[in-house]
């Protein structure tokens, strides 16, 4: 019985007293199933790098505040709830489990992520998903330029607008955006909404929070394939 | 058999020799720049241009066969909880599997762990056969970030940020779409057969300041375990040593341009980057004035090839040296018994350097199943233990010459340059004279 109230209590760490070497270790330390506190909630991370980075446990991380760089990096299974705004590189190469932002992310938000779901209710900066490798993100606001470059797997959904080259040299994520796209990138087109597509927006918006966008009203862009090979004639496109 | 030998009213241009001619008429033809494997082919100041003083009256040599020389080395001694010690002071290198056949990395770590040095991944992830067979494992963060996942890098021994190389320092990858098979594409999340393109810039840091605070993530994730290596191709050393000691690297791996690649523009490995000679002294002389010479480790690479070139390269100032291009050559790389099958592809044993095209015939470069199983990885692997023995044995004997009882007490002091360039860049005196170029003689 004392496990199980010690599984379902919400741990409390407070980063103005406690280093945040001494959160992450023990955080680690749940690896593997380890028995310890499954809830925790993080205080004053004042824009702290590196938060609940490298998480491999069925664990919910709620942190109080604004993130710098990197904020659950490379994680797996858990979920990170940010109550503010992340720096660069949120959730950058996750591999698993859900990344909430409840304000803006910076650039890189999901750089290389190869799995779980990544949801930002304000705007993400450039280059959201770059290099993306199966990560699902969802934006409730728009993103910035060069979102979804060189984007080799996973579905990026923009509520917003997009700014400029989305998508560029772009493989084989589907990228979807409601409002304005500045411009597209190399290789990058607009494809057909079919109903397959608003059926896993519709999924997407729904893990997402997201329950006042309509599926209908985005558009869906992809690659052209026209890059995937070298060819001298198509040498002034990259 | 008749002779191709020319008569000898012909001249050959020097500007136009026959090389720069079949390139001319080969780009004309094919409308695309050469894309090769290797490393840089041109003559350029390199270790041989050193000699070493070895002892006679005021100097006293240690006898060969009695008396210790030791070879050990620690890396990632300023911050990691668990450092490197390795048994020799020369690793491999970084090369990927997609570049290379899944037998020949098997091989590497199969005789780097014999001989109790690191071996190291490369631009497509960790695979289960190299982990298996490299006692200790360096794993590279690459822009491309293929392969790259948080489970590898807990596996991993240290971790490899790599910035550039010295064959395309400033240039991103591309792995052609003929080595991409079904393992390759799924490892690194993309289609079978395209082109992958690796980018030139990380894709979530830019510059020394970010690159601290991705060092620290790192650690974070590692639970500061593991040291962490930087990695640059050989330009502007003297800034990047000391950014990247400022980032916190616990080593510096640099790469002068002579190092090898798998597949790059060969106007790009040609004419970017310094070389490997003038690039160690620079390193070691940026890393002594911070006084974190020896704190901070340096690896150099690029164009080792023999223990004299290694103990060179200490003697300059680094803790150990890496091979790439010399490990696939030890493991049958441009082997003669091969050439007849070279021919076949439009090379020549001793010549062959498409690593890019995947039809190496003796199943190192290539991910076709047929040529790959070629490629015996035990055999290879004792070929790799072999040769990194000579080169450790060599390295001894040049250090004991010189009255060392362990090869990192080699010194500039210890050496002489044979020409004047060699002289400036390794800023040891020309052979018979005091004078070193560039530097104020007493």
């Amino acid at each position: 019985m004392a496990e199980a109230a010690t599984e379902t209590a919400v741990e409390v760490v407070d980063l103005a007293s406690t280093r945040l070497r001494e959160l992450n270790q023990r955080l680690h330390d749940l690896s593997g199933g380890a028995p310890g506190p499954r809830r925790w909630r993080v205080l004053n991370p004042n824009g702290a790098h590196a938060v609940a980075c490298g998480l491999d446990a069925d664990v919910e991380v709620e942190i109080e505040g604004h993130v710098g760089y990197y904020c659950a990096g490379m994680n797996k299974l858990a979920t990170v709830r940010v109550h503010g705004n992340a720096g660069p590189g949120l959730a950058e190469n996750l591999s698993s489990g859900t990344v909430v932002v409840d304000g803006n992310a910076s650039q890189s938000a999901a750089a290389t992520a190869r799995g779980g779901l990544v949801v930002i209710r304000g705007d993400a900066a450039a280059r959201c998903g770059i290099s993306m490798k199966g990560v699902d993100i969802v934006v409730r606001g728009s993103v910035g330029h060069l979102s979804g470059f060189m984007a080799q797997t996973g579905r990026l959904v923009v509520c917003g607008d997009a700014g400029e080259a989305l998508g560029d040299s772009v493989y084989e994520a589907r990228l979807y955006v409601r409002g304005e796209v500045a411009s597209l990138g190399a290789d990058c087109v607009e494809k057909e909404l079919g109903d397959e597509h608003r059926t896993e927006l519709g999924e997407l918006l729904l893990q997402a929070g997201i329950d006042d966008v309509d599926p209908g009203d985005f558009h869906r862009y992809g690659s052209a394939r026209q890059l995937y090979n070298f060819h001298v004639d198509h040498a002034g496109e990259y | 058999m008749a002779t191709t030998e020319n008569p000898p009213n012909l001249r050959e241009s020097y500007l136009f020799d026959r090389t720069v001619i079949a390139e001319i008429q080969r780009a004309a033809r094919e409308g695309i720049y050469d894309i090769r494997g290797f490393g840089a082919k041109r003559r350029l100041p390199h270790f041989d241009d050193l000699l070493f003083l070895g002892a006679s009256i005021s100097r006293y040599p240690l006898e060969g066969y009695r008396e210790r020389c030791d070879t050990d080395v620690t890396l990632g001694t300023r911050f990691a909880k668990k450092p490197l010690v390795l048994k020799i002071p020369v690793t491999i290198a970084g090369m990927s599997f997609g570049a290379l056949s899944a037998p020949a990395k098997e091989a590497l770590g199969r005789g780097a762990s014999e001989v109790g040095t690191s071996t190291t991944t490369g631009d497509g992830g960790m695979t289960p056969e190299e982990r298996e067979h490299s006692r200790i494992l360096v794993y590279q963060l690459l822009p491309s970030r293929y392969g790259m996942n948080a489970d590898d890098l807990r596996k991993a021994d240290a971790i490899e940020v790599v910035v550039g190389q010295g064959a395309k320092p400033g240039g991103g990858g591309m792995l052609l779409g003929h080595k991409i098979s079904d393992r390759v594409a799924a490892m690194r999340d993309l289609p079978k057969g395209i082109d992958q393109r690796s980018a030139c810039r990380h894709p979530d840091w830019t510059g020394p300041d970010d690159l601290e605070i991705k060092i620290g993530e790192l650690r974070e994730i590692t639970d500061w375990e593991k040291p962490v290596f930087v990695k640059i191709g050989a330009t502007r050393t003297y800034y990047d040593v000391q950014l990247a000691v400022k980032a916190g690297a616990d080593v510096i791996v640099l790469d002068g341009m002579q190092g090898g690649t798998a597949a790059t523009q060969d106007v790009f490995i040609e004419h970017v980057g310094i070389p490997t000679l003038p690039a160690v002294r620079i390193a070691a002389d940026a890393l002594q004035e911070l006084g974190m010479h020896r704190q901070v480790q340096l690896i150099v690479s690029g164009g080792i090839r023999t223990g004299a070139d290694v103990a060179k390269a200490l003697a300059l100032g680094a803790d150990a040296v890496s091979i790439g291009t010399a490990a696939l050559i030890a493991m049958g790389d441009n082997a003669p018994e091969l050439d007849e099958e070279y021919r076949k592809i439009g090379s020549a044993a001793g010549y062959y350097d498409d690593w890019q095209a995947g039809r190496d015939p003796a199943g190192i470069s290539t991910q076709e199943d047929e040529l790959a199983a070629r490629f015996d990885p035990v055999l290879g692997g004792r070929k790799i233990a072999n040769y990194l023995r000579v080169l450790t044995l060599e390295a001894q004997t040049l250090a004991r010459a010189c009255g060392k009882s362990h090869v990192h007490n080699l010194e500039p002091e210890d050496l002489v340059a044979l020409t004047v360039e060699a002289a400036a860049m390794a800023r040891v005196p020309l052979a018979g004279t005091n004078w070193i170029p560039g530097v104020d003689n007493p």
